[in-house]
């Protein structure tokens, strides 16, 4: 069987009282990678946040399933353990906990109690995947996220997604802040996780990551709701065109939600 | 309180009891003047904390005469999982209550004239080198009624000294092992580190009782002369029932360095004063304290730093953790005295709070009478970021357990801090009890 698939149906979010999303409906299976694009303020980082589950974010109506499983039903932590991956936009810094700690507790609960991995193994495979990521061996022992520089962060956001290689992984604007060296390491860590069982969902308000990650699918955003989808060539007219095209197609003034004028 | 009880001070108690253990008659006055000094002294005031209905000075003083250890086997669990493997054995003090229990000091070390030994023992057989430090220099016996009951019943404790120029490679340990509900410790622990020399310390206080009712007054003295660095680091875990008076302080002369890491989990009410002088020029201070008050503990933690010497730095951080009912003062007092140009006085005070009845304060104070100087301060009053546990939790890390990551990890950097191994464990499983 190839995969996991992550279903998004009819979903409604509300931040503070606010409506946010308006009926998002997207479906990502295990094997492809799906684009969502968009200008600022158009519900884009809202969708991975309530994907995951961040306390802030209240579902009002709709279903999210990762298989035969109610997502909506699951707390954060069980959400992460039945395969899904956020990559943030803005990690938190934990003082006082390496990085090292923090991957070892999160795989570790992930294999369950009784199946932990052993030091030696859990070590060979982090710098393998440092290294791979042409990371400095130091960050591991460095407390998580603390002090990093952005790309740094985004990096080790790479990092985490490899140690714990989820069954759907988002990344929310994973290519902000990045210069074009760490924009190929990051791209080049997603792209060795792609393979039948790894489903993705890149948020990006830019095409450029997708000219090293390919996209099989791309989704524009508007309003709260994904106003068009299509292929790879769709990311390439934005690219070329910007998205007025697609309001006047649409009809749409202001394509943004929830936001004070 | 039953009536069998000692609780008269009298000087003829006093003498007494100097006589019992042989002290030279300068020790006797010393004793006997403070005790009449406590007479007349005011009761300390640490800021914020109202202490007049606390006891801490209707105890009985008996002294308990407990078992000593002929080895190592002999001693109970919880004091074996302190000392961890031989390296750190070999220079070791056990008190158990008030008897010295158990005392080792490497043939090298005594061979360069480093000296440890029980409090009592030194004043005997070092009359002339502790009459010289014994509350003279930087705690003194009339600052107040603590402090001179201290210096009258003093009934435990140890000495430690290093000759000049000597570095200490291992550390020195100690612990103060209370295993009797009738203990009442009033404890002394002088440290003089003559020119040049290096050591570190480590102490425990150490009750394996669930519960006691008594009173421990406990004073530290630091003597860390010119060029000298000291690295002081505690433990305490004294019991529940236990009402707590803890004086550390050191005094830094020329170009020395003193730093302190310390636990302070002690399960009853504790008044904590943490205080180093900065005496000479270029003299260093560091404090790392973390604390955490639990059940309905009240306590008070001060932590001073002075700066005399001009170009001295001195900084300060705090962590506490505050659970249940537990409520806490974290005072931080930087204090450049005029004449200490070129100084830099840093402080940093962080509580965080794990239940909505807990309350931490932290008071972050800058004196200053010189103008060319630098200082900063930092604190915050705080509760577990949602934010951070959502970020661990998306990771798949229970919510369990990722609060436990963001605790240890808020009192890591001053548990990191401790350089014996088996006491930073101890420190790290203490608090994964506490804060559960």
């Amino acid at each position: 069987m190839a995969g996991s698939t992550l279903t998004i149906k009819d979903l409604h979010v509300e931040i503070d009282g606010k409506e946010i999303l308006k009926g998002v409906n997207l479906e990502i299976k295990g094997g492809e990678i799906h684009a969502i694009m968009g200008p600022n303020g158009t519900g884009k980082s809202t969708l991975s946040s309530a994907i995951m589950g961040h306390p802030k974010y209240e579902v009002t109506s709709g279903s999210i399933m990762l298989d035969d499983q109610n997502v909506l039903e699951m707390e954060v932590d069980e959400r992460a353990r039945a395969g899904l991956f956020l990559a943030m936009q803005y990690p938190s810094e934990i003082n006082g906990v390496t990085n090292a700690d923090f991957l070892r507790s999160a795989l570790n609960s992930r294999l369950g109690e009784g199946n932990e991995i052993s030091l030696m193994k859990f070590i060979r495979k982090m710098d393998k995947q440092m290294e791979f990521l042409e990371m400095d061996l130091d960050m591991a022992q460095r407390y998580l996220n603390e002090g990093f520089s952005g790309g740094e962060k985004k990096r080790n956001e790479i990092l985490q997604l490899m140690m714990l290689e989820p069954k759907i992984a988002i990344l929310d604007e994973i290519d902000s802040g990045l210069d074009i060296d760490a924009l190929k390491v990051v791209s080049k860590g997603i792209n060795q996780m792609r393979g039948e069982d790894f489903g993705c969902l890149v948020i990006t308000h830019y095409q450029r990551l997708l000219n090293y990650i390919t996209p099989d699918y791309v989704h524009v955003m508007m309003q709260g709701r994904v106003v068009k989808s299509g292929g790879p060539e769709l990311a390439q007219r934005l690219e070329a065109e910007g998205y007025d095209w697609i309001k006047q197609e649409l009809g749409i003034e202001d394509e943004t939600v929830g936001q004070e004028a | 309180m039953t009536t069998e009880t000692n609780l008269s001070f009298d000087k003829d108690f006093v003498r007494s009891f100097s006589k019992e253990l042989n002290e030279p008659a300068w020790m006797e006055e010393l004793r006997v003047k403070a005790l009449e000094l406590s007479e007349s002294l005011p009761m300390p005031r640490p800021d914020k904390t109202k202490i007049d209905k606390w006891n801490f000075t209707q105890f009985d003083t008996t002294t308990v005469k407990s078992e000593t250890f002929s080895s190592l086997a002999e001693l109970p669990e919880e004091v074996k999982a302190l000392i961890g493997d031989e390296s750190t054995t070999k220079n070791l003090y056990i008190q158990r209550n008030h008897t010295p229990a158990y005392i080792s000091l490497t043939e090298e070390l005594k061979g360069q004239g480093v000296i440890f030994t029980d409090i009592f023992t030194a004043v005997r057989e070092h009359s002339e080198l502790v009459q010289k430090y014994l509350l003279t220099e930087a705690v003194k016996t009339d600052e107040h009624r603590l402090i001179a009951l201290h210096a009258a019943l003093m009934n435990g404790g140890a000495f430690l000294y290093i000759p000049k120029n000597v570095e200490v490679k291992e550390p020195i340990h100690s612990i103060y092992l209370h295993d009797s509900a009738d203990a009442n410790l009033v404890n002394h622990v002088l440290v003089v580190a003559d020119d040049n020399s290096a050591v570190t310390y480590v102490e425990n206080y150490l009750s394996t009782l669930e519960s006691a009712n008594g009173v421990f007054n406990i004073v530290t003295e630091v003597i860390a002369k010119a060029g000298a660095k000291v690295q002081y680091g505690a433990v305490d875990t004294l019991a529940k029932g236990i009402t707590t008076y803890v004086n550390r302080r050191g005094s830094a002369g020329r170009d020395a360095r003193i730093e302190w890491a310390l636990g302070l989990m002690n399960e009853g009410n504790t008044i904590s004063e943490n205080t180093t002088n900065l005496v000479g020029d270029g003299a260093y201070g560091d404090t790392k304290t973390v604390v955490v008050g639990r059940g309905e503990q009240i306590q008070n933690f001060t932590t001073k730093v002075v700066h005399y010497g001009k170009n001295s730095e001195g900084y300060i951080l705090k962590h506490g953790v505050m659970k249940d009912s537990a409520s806490s003062i974290f005072n931080g007092i930087g204090h450049i005295l005029h004449g200490a140009s070129k100084s830099n006085a840093e402080q940093e005070s962080r509580v965080l709070m794990l239940s909505e009845k807990a309350r931490g304060d932290a008071n972050p104070i800058l004196l200053i009478d010189e103008d060319d100087v630098t200082a900063g301060h930092a604190a915050s009053v705080g509760r577990v970021d949602p934010v951070q546990l959502y970020y661990l939790m998306s990771r798949g890390i229970p919510k369990k357990e990722a609060e436990r990551l963001v605790i240890h990890g808020f009192l890591a950097p001053v548990v990191n801090q401790l350089p014996i191994e088996g006491v930073k464990e101890q420190l790290t499983a203490v608090i994964e009890r506490k804060v559960r």
